[in-house]
């Protein structure tokens, strides 16, 4: 026979995790990015492999595309590239913004593991990162072909994640014209 | 019946000063909740007055002022859209600095200017809070609508 | 090469804990002699390859190795050489090893302090203990590992400058071990549970093992402390920062399991109570990690975040936690036991302690978690403000302070409330006395909050005092135990903390003002005149220092010499605050930032009696070092024939 108090404890602590689970899935403090919806932010900086020239969204044609926030201090971006070359390999395009970053270090990493980005532009001063409200690297933002943003993604971008947040939205977006 | 007695008045006791002083507990509570706004929502007038809280965002760059040889400095805080003058007299931290995102504890003075307690500056200069980060896009979104 | 061997070492660890998990505990319920005997070998092979592990990586920094990731992220050729060992729990894959490291070397300590007890029970412990040491290198493994490689980075990003500081060495390993520590006393309440039996035995055994990681975790937080006291210059020493809450919140139960051991190991009550402690003390522990890695918690102590670590953790406070806490609710009902006591006795006074030591456990928890749960159901940004931790600290602490005077002297089951009062009620008048002179002599004022602070400090003083000191006067009484000794000796430090805590709180003074070379600034009767600044360069970093001359009544006390450093590959600053202290107070200065026209922001300090604050922490571990080594835990043999003899408890032992 149980009494039922020694169910306290239990019944506390599943109360909390729920709560805790509730807060990781949110991501971080808010629960949806304002910026979702809202046209993508414009931009025109120096080109991470030739900084004399300028790139920005004045480049990018109207298309469904990956916007990544990396650098090369950024440990979990390391962990995210073989993932993005993936990608970049199917035929999405992906478009780099190196943030306070080293320039050598941020070209060793993509010279030698792999280039995923169509051009990386370098935001040193952290100009173009605030106009799209990011917090941290690495970030992911999709956007479409009408110059919108789709979704944004804070953390490694995983072969899950890319399935459950990105596709479904490009497949909506494809069928809904 | 003097010892049923004792423990009543004993139990009585404990239990006046339990309540006495969860009450104390909650109004600490209430009254240490700090709030974060945006200088939008300041210049709105949606922050309380009087009420101490947190606000943040970008330091607008050449509005540093201090008076050489002051202590008092002043500076704008901007979300992209809308600015606040933010007044502090104390050491400002190491990771200040125009350009940057710092997120200020304080009150709102009569004459529209936030006095600072405390200017707190991200420790490691490559994350911003996430609340502030957000604001600051939302601002700049709203700014370019106009 | 060499980093791979690290990574394949934990693989290893990782079998060998598994098999350390599994069939230990599966032999002790079918009665398997040859698979709990698999116990001991397979900690001490785990430790093995965790030291091992370990050592690849300490020898990756020491080498320059930035071919791996970890160590380009945290270190610099430059990097002073101590530092460069310490970097290895500078970030959070090093962090968790050095996690993993402490945890073996709890098991293995406990794998072989255990040898006299019954199999099935000590095979069970080293068991638990498996099961969190196969989650911990999971978790490393899978999202943290720290042996990941990369191309080769020309330079390290060189070490946090806040964390370059010979502090950095000690707090957290000695935080560490009390931390992790916590998971012995959760081992033992989990094998109880699973036995659904639990003996004045158990609780003996349990005891020790609790005390060490009591004292190591009271080091370790008073270490924190101590650092960000003097490093950051702001003269504060505790915040109630949700990182510093995260490790206080298992001192706050660890300090009540204690408590409650002692009631367990002499009478035989509150049994589940204590095996419930001492699963929360462990679930605390884990729910820290578990808030200073997920990144659900804004703190300047976070380590960079990741939502995939956080749901990690989460689960494994899921599997760990929640397994012992359905244990718990299925089980615990077998434990209860019969034992009176009346009002008037220890029993009773050590009740209270653990009521109020919940109490402001919950009360913190509260406030640290409450901007969580805000955030899950209303999306709002709040955070919690300090002088509520301060508060509700304080309400449950004062009446705990005043109660332990008493409970100290308190015999078992009952006694008279007259014979206690009446050695002890003289003390009060004493402190209280003092609490009004000593301030208004020593600092000019008094108030309401420092008489009731320091009061109760000395009181807590006097009554830990009086039993020691009139045994030695009178040589004919008994010898008190080390045990004894130990307690006298932890409450001693509890009185002293609490009166370096009031004075320092109540009557500390601080300044800025603007200084020119040449000029003077006062505070407090100490005057500070401003020599020279000037530019020098340190090992990786560049400083503007200044030259100060501290005076009281026109003597020279000392020359101090602040200074604002930009440390080279980071470009971070940092401020280093000079600091003279002697017992009684703690003066010091800081570099504020350049105001032009050859003025700099001087930042001035006055703290009296913070020295005691960190006195009554050493005291405290002192003690507990002293109660964890008496000598009925360090004479297995004798005991074994006591309790095979069945003779019971000799006489004259005293009060404990």
């Amino acid at each position: 026979m149980k009494q039922w108090r020694y169910l306290v404890p239990i019944a506390v602590f599943a109360v909390l995790a729920a709560v805790f689970l509730v807060n990781l899935r949110m991501g971080r403090s808010v629960p949806e990015s304002p910026m979702i919806g809202q046209p993508a932010p414009e931009f025109s900086l120096p080109s991470l492999r030739d900084p004399s020239t300028m790139v920005g969204t004045h480049d990018i044609a109207d298309q469904f595309y990956l916007l990544n926030i990396w650098a090369f201090w950024c440990e979990v971006c390391h962990y995210e590239h073989p993932f993005l070359l993936e990608l970049a390999r199917s035929g999405v395009p992906i478009y780099g913004l190196n943030w306070k970053d080293e320039r050598d270090e941020a070209l060793s990493l993509i010279d030698t593991r792999g280039d995923p980005f169509v051009w990386s532009a370098i935001d040193e001063h952290g100009v173009a990162v605030i106009d799209y409200g990011v917090s941290g690297a690495p970030e992911t933002f999709l956007i479409g072909p009408d110059r919108t943003i789709l979704a944004k993604h804070t953390g490694e971008l995983t072969p899950e994640s890319w399935e459950a947040k990105f596709v479904p939205l490009i497949e909506a977006h494809r069928a809904g014209g | 019946m003097k010892r049923r007695h004792q423990r009543m008045i004993f139990i009585g006791i404990v239990t006046a000063g339990m309540l006495v002083s969860a009450g104390f507990a909650y109004r600490a509570f209430n009254e240490n909740l700090l709030y974060y706004y945006t200088p939008t929502q300041v210049a709105d007038g949606e922050a309380p007055i009087e009420r101490k809280f947190r606000l943040g965002g970008l330091v607008v760059e050449g509005s540093f002022e201090r008076a050489e040889g002051s202590m008092t400095a002043r500076f704008e805080l901007t979300d992209n859209y809308r600015d606040v003058t933010v007044e502090h007299s104390k050491i400002l931290p190491d990771l200040f600095a125009e350009g940057q995102v710092i997120v200020a504890h304080g009150t709102m003075r009569d004459d529209g200017i936030f006095v600072a307690d405390e200017v707190l500056a991200k420790h490691d200069e490559n994350y911003m809070p996430t609340e502030v980060a957000e604001s600051l896009a939302e601002g700049a979104r709203r700014a370019a609508q106009e | 090469m060499i980093p791979e061997l690290g990574q394949f070492a934990l693989v290893l660890a990782l079998c060998l804990a598994l098999v350390q998990a599994a069939l230990p505990l599966a032999g002790s319920f079918a009665g398997r002699p040859d698979w709990m005997a698999l116990a001991r070998p397979a900690a001490a092979g785990q430790f093995v390859f965790v030291a091992f592990a370990y050592g690849i990586l300490a020898y990756a920094f020491l080498t320059d190795d930035f071919t791996v990731l970890f160590v380009a992220s945290n270190s610099h050729s430059a990097l002073p050489t101590a530092y460069k060992f310490a970097a290895v729990w500078g970030g959070h894959e090093g962090s968790l090893l050095l996690w993993m490291l402490v945890l073996s070397t709890w098991t293995l300590a406990v794998a072989f302090g255990s040898r006299n007890q019954p199999a099935d029970f000590s095979s069970r412990v080293i068991g638990v203990l498996g099961i969190v040491s196969v989650g911990i290198l999971l978790f490393t493994l899978v999202t943290s590992n720290p042996f990941d490689r990369i191309p080769g980075a020309i330079e390290g990003r060189d070490l946090n400058p806040a964390l370059q500081d010979p502090s950095m060495v000690v707090h957290p390993p000695t935080l560490y071990l009390g931390y992790v520590g916590t998971a012995v006393p959760f081992a033992f309440a989990v094998a109880a549970l699973l036995a659904g039996r639990l003996d004045k035995d158990w609780a003996r055994w349990a005891r020790p093992w609790t005390i060490v990681a009591w004292l190591l975790l009271t080091a370790g937080i008073a270490f924190g402390a101590w650092w960000a006291y003097y490093e950051f210059g702001w003269g504060g020493w505790w915040v109630w920062d949700p990182v510093e809450n995260a490790s206080f919140l298992p001192w706050l139960m660890t300090t009540a399991l204690i408590h409650s051991l002692a009631v367990t190991e002499r009478r035989g009550i509150f049994k589940s109570w204590t095996v419930l402690l001492a699963i929360a003390a462990f679930t605390l522990s884990l729910l820290g990690t578990f808030l200073v890695r997920s990144g659900i918690l804004d703190s300047v102590h976070s380590f960079a975040s990741d939502p995939t670590r956080g749901l990690f953790i989460l689960g494994l406070l899921g599997v760990i936690s929640g397994g012992a806490l359905v244990l718990y609710a299925v089980r615990a009902s077998s434990l209860e036991a019969e034992g009176g006591f009346r009002l008037v006795s220890r029993e009773s006074f050590l009740l209270a302690n653990n009521i109020l030591l919940v109490i402001a456990t919950i009360l913190i928890l509260l406030g640290t978690l409450y901007p969580l749960f805000i955030e899950a159901f209303r999306a709002t940004d709040v955070s919690v403000g300090e002088p509520y931790f301060n508060l509700v600290f304080l309400i449950p602490m004062l009446p705990l302070a005043a109660l332990l005077g008493l409970g100290m002297h308190a015999a078992w089951q009952k006694m008279s409330m007259g014979a206690l009062l009446a050695r002890l009620r003289w003390l009060v008048p004493i402190a209280l006395i003092l609490a009004i002179v000593y301030p208004l002599v020593a600092y000019g004022a008094t108030s309401v909050m420092t008489v009731v602070g320091v009061g109760t400090g000395v009181w807590v003083v006097l009554t830990s005092l009086i039993e020691p000191v009139s045994r030695m006067l009178d040589s004919r009484s008994v010898r008190l135990t080390r045990a004894q000794w130990g307690m006298f000796a932890a409450h001693l430090g509890v009185g002293l903390f609490i009166v370096g805590a009031t004075v320092t709180s109540g009557f500390d003074a601080e300044r800025e003002v603007p200084m020119r070379i040449g000029e003077s600034a006062e505070i407090e009767g100490y005057e500070f005149e401003l020599l020279d600044l000037r530019t020098i360069e340190g090992p990786n970093f560049t400083a503007e220092e200044g030259e100060f001359e501290l005076r009281r009544d026109g003597e020279l006390v000392a020359t101090l010499r602040p200074q604002d450093r930009v440390y080279r590959v980071r470009t971070a600053q940092m401020t280093e605050a000079a600091i003279d202290g002697n017992l009684f107070r703690d003066v010091f200065v800081s570099l504020g930032a350049d105001l032009g026209a050859g003025s700099w922001s001087v930042k001035l300090h006055y703290k009296p009696m913070i020295r005691f604050v960190w006195i009554g922490c050493a005291v405290m571990a002192f003690g507990g070092l002293l109660a964890a080594t008496d000598r009925r835990y360090r004479e297995p043999a004798r005991e074994r024939a006591k309790s095979r003899s069945a003779v019971g408890k000799p006489a004259g032992q005293g009060a404990r």
